[in-house]
């Protein structure tokens, strides 16, 4: 793994104080926290490329590039400022180790089948609100119906889709043809069990369950 | 053999010699073409199309995407917007089907607007080829780069190509003539018209970025009669942006009998041998 670690999980809170200017900011509320460190810490290997769809809210994000050493902890005071290239929607021509600039829902997913169709083991963040997205599902059935086993989702499903199906996600790429497990979005072990099952002839989604 | 089918030889050829060439389709085509590991057809997705062209991209590989003109420009313009330009990646566009050539088969096949939207984006070069010699170039070119290109493949075609990139003034007029622009599939028309008549006229391919260096250099006068296949004005305000006073005043010294003339009563230069136009339009 060629990401140094620099910093641990125990440090991201203070890095977020950092990024928000807010001490009494609450943390843990950041849905995409968890799964972006144990991506960072445990996953993600040389050549894997991570693609964070989801570009709304990137703090938890900047937060894990920082800890990780792949860019300044100074860069994060400056967060959303004029200057900064710590923008709200990550921009990957501004920001080392960002790998797509996001912002715009539902084109992580189609950008992530690009990639893994290249040859890399690729993840690819999305939210469940995000996959209303028809562009998603186009993504979806692409990838299961030529089993695109290099690609892997991550939902972060923290209920903010106005029409979700509870419970439905991981069955919906099922039924496309992916393997699917759901675990607690907050459970280091769960998640990366789930992000690391071998699933070589099918693309596989990981949906990280998250109470506000 | 029209534009298209000449591209689909070329992409085929392309597929075969360069391994960092890549063919995204959305159904449309992929009859045409000879089954090859690195011709993707996504199903009829034309978001997924651009979507997995700009992850080719951003993995090395120099995408060509393809489809009718409204599937590969209007539909998926977002991702155009953001996939590709966003990321700062770079991908052949090639359409089929331009403007009015389904008139037949009305509105939603129809696309006119093709090069305005796509010129409105930033990076963006596009190309208005009139015969299908002028794909093979164009194509070839576009290939070799990491840019962002447009090539927009038309049914109509003029009589034979003009090669040379930019400006190639074809007929010269006198001084205070107007300057005839025709662009890609257009020129056969203009050339009747202007047959009998003291006019510059000059063809253009390359429509972005807009040569507008060239345009002011062959005006003789401040007249510009622009023709185009797709919807009139697409490149009005960069023929307005071209002109300065300057350039068609006469300097101040020069009397029209005592200086020549300072500009060219020839054909101008065009960097290709041969490749001057000829009679028989």
């Amino acid at each position: 793994m060629a990401i140094a670690t620099c910093l641990g999980y125990d440090d991201l809170p203070e890095l977020l104080t950092l990024l928000t200017g807010d001490e009494k900011h609450d943390w843990s509320s950041l849905s995409t926290l968890d799964v972006l460190w144990v991506l960072y810490d445990r996953v993600l290997g040389n050549g894997d490329r991570f693609l964070l769809s989801k570009g709304h809210g990137p703090t938890a994000y900047y937060a894990v590039l920082a800890a990780k050493g792949l860019i300044p902890v100074e860069a994060l005071a400056g967060f959303g400022s004029f200057d900064s290239p710590l923008g709200y929607h990550p921009d990957r021509v501004l920001v080392p180790g960002v790998e797509i600039s996001s912002g715009s829902l539902g084109h992580g997913l189609p950008i992530a089948v690009g990639v893994a169709l290249a040859g890399r083991r690729t993840f690819c963040l999305v939210g469940d609100g995000e996959l209303d997205e028809g562009s998603n599902w186009e993504a979806v059935q692409y990838a299961g119906r030529i089993g695109l086993g290099r690609l892997t989702a991550v939902v972060v499903d923290n209920h903010s889709s106005t029409y979700h199906w509870p419970g439905g996600i991981g069955a919906r790429f099922e039924l496309e043809g992916w393997s699917a497990a759901r675990v607690d979005g907050r459970d280091h072990d769960e998640l990366e069990r789930a992000l690391t099952v071998s699933h070589d002839d099918r693309p596989h989604v990981v949906v990280a369950e998250v109470r506000r | 053999m029209t534009m298209r089918e000449r591209f689909y030889t070329l992409a085929a050829d392309a597929l075969e010699a360069d391994p960092r060439v890549a063919m995204v389709f959305a159904e449309i085509g992929v009859a045409q073409m000879p089954r090859h590991p690195r011709l993707y057809n996504v199903g009829i997705r034309e978001q997924l199309m651009i979507g997995v062209a700009a992850g080719l991209a951003l993995e090395g590989y120099r995408p060509v995407v393809h489809s009718y003109t409204p599937f590969v420009v209007e539909r998926p313009f977002e991702q155009i917007k953001l996939d590709l330009g966003h990321q700062d990646v770079g991908a052949v566009l090639v359409s089929n089907g331009a403007s009015y050539d389904a008139s037949h088969a009305g509105r939603t096949h129809q696309a006119p607007e093709d090069v305005a939207l796509l010129a409105a984006l930033p990076g963006w070069t596009i190309q208005v080829p009139g015969h299908p010699d002028e794909v093979e170039r164009v194509f070839a070119q576009a290939l070799t780069g990491d840019d962002r290109v447009y090539i927009r493949l038309s049914e109509e075609e003029n009589h034979a190509p003009v090669n040379g990139d930019g400006l190639v003034v074809l007929r010269d007029g006198s001084n205070g003539a107007p300057l005839v622009v025709a662009v890609g599939p257009t020129l056969g028309a203009p050339l009747v018209a202007t047959a009998d008549l003291d006019a510059t006229v000059a063809y253009l391919a390359m429509v972005r970025p807009f040569p507008r260096e060239s345009l002011r250099a062959a005006l003789r006068s401040t007249d510009v009669v622009l023709v185009e296949p797709y919807l009139a004005g697409t490149s009005a305000a960069e023929v307005s942006a071209a002109p300065t006073r300057q350039n068609v005043r006469r300097p101040a010294s020069a009397t029209p009998t005592a200086i020549p003339s300072p500009w060219p009563s020839e054909p101008l230069e065009i960097s290709t041998p041969g490749t001057r136009f000829r009679s028989g339009w």
